[in-house]
């Protein structure tokens, strides 16, 4: 049991660091070239994805209550699409 | 304790770590959240001045701090299913390391503040700097909170009890430590990448 999760969460970090190796480079003009604010929201959608699979993996959200998964797996949504709204104020 | 005579890893429903611990984790969750939004509708509000300073950070230094806590998260949520197996040695080595990460997090950000206040870059430059420094200086006070956690559960469980209450201060401690990277997260994208 304890090699299985220990191989899961290896995966989740090697997933992590990929992600943010890809936002790396939609932070620098990778993929979108001048159209820099999906760039944006694709970094802040990725970011968002990274942190959920750190609520549910390393502090093992994934097995607990339902109503605290929930609550942030909603804030986890809620924010994304307002820190998105926000920017693109000023797109 | 013995590998023989420990419990198994337990993926059993149930919330990891003390409630009161939960509490503060969602509280300060929900003033980092304000703290975000707030940035990016100023950042909305001085786009050029955000984009133009924004290239004054040191976005290597950046990469490589959220390489470093991403790692020592990782290490953490590993030592935590070693210490629930009774593999107290393995748990033991992974938070040395995490520590060493979050030691070597801590002194690239001394670096990089003092490149920025080698350039006259200070808190009054703009508003850019001064959101840089109050969210990195907010998230290096948990940093170092954070790294004595470490130390304290390095420790911790060196004499590990297999209790509820062993575990849940095991839990608690690392689930500190995750907020942490969380927040380290969102700040290297906001500060970082966002264009």
């Amino acid at each position: 049991m304890a090699a299985s999760l220990q191989s899961r969460v290896t995966g989740i970090w090697v997933g992590l660091i990929v992600a943010t190796g890809l936002s790396w480079q939609f932070g620098h003009g990778f993929g979108f070239g001048e159209k820099f604010h999906y760039a944006t929201a694709a970094i802040l959608i990725i970011t968002f994805v990274k942190i959920r699979f750190v609520f549910l993996d390393f502090m093992e959200l994934r097995t607990a209550p339902w109503p605290l998964r929930m609550a942030f797996e909603v804030w986890a949504v809620s924010v994304c699409v307002i820190l998105i709204g926000l920017y693109w104020l000023g797109v | 304790m013995s590998s023989t005579s420990a419990p198994p890893d337990s993926v059993k429903p149930h919330l990891p770590g003390e409630t009161g611990v939960w509490m503060f984790i969602i509280g300060d969750i929900l003033v980092f959240s304000l703290l975000f939004s707030v940035f990016v509708y100023d950042r909305s509000q001085e786009v050029a001045l955000f984009v133009e300073q924004q290239q004054l950070l040191n976005q290597t230094l950046g990469l490589l701090n959220t390489a470093l806590l991403l790692t020592s998260s990782w290490l953490v949520a590993l030592a935590v299913h070693g210490a629930r197996a009774g593999q107290l040695s393995r748990a033991r080595g992974c938070f040395v390391v995490a520590i060493l990460c979050g030691i070597g997090f801590v002194a690239i950000k001394y670096f990089e503040w003092g490149e920025k206040f080698a350039a006259d870059l200070t808190i009054e430059t703009n508003n850019f700097f001064m959101y840089y420094y109050l969210m990195t200086g907010i998230h290096l006070l948990h940093m170092v909170i954070g790294i004595g956690v470490l130390v304290f559960l390095w420790q911790f469980v060196r004499g590990m009890e297999f209790d509820a209450q062993g575990v849940g201060v095991l839990e608690s401690g690392a689930c500190f430590w995750h907020l942490v990277d969380i927040l380290w997260i969102a700040l290297f994208a906001l500060l970082y990448l966002m264009r």
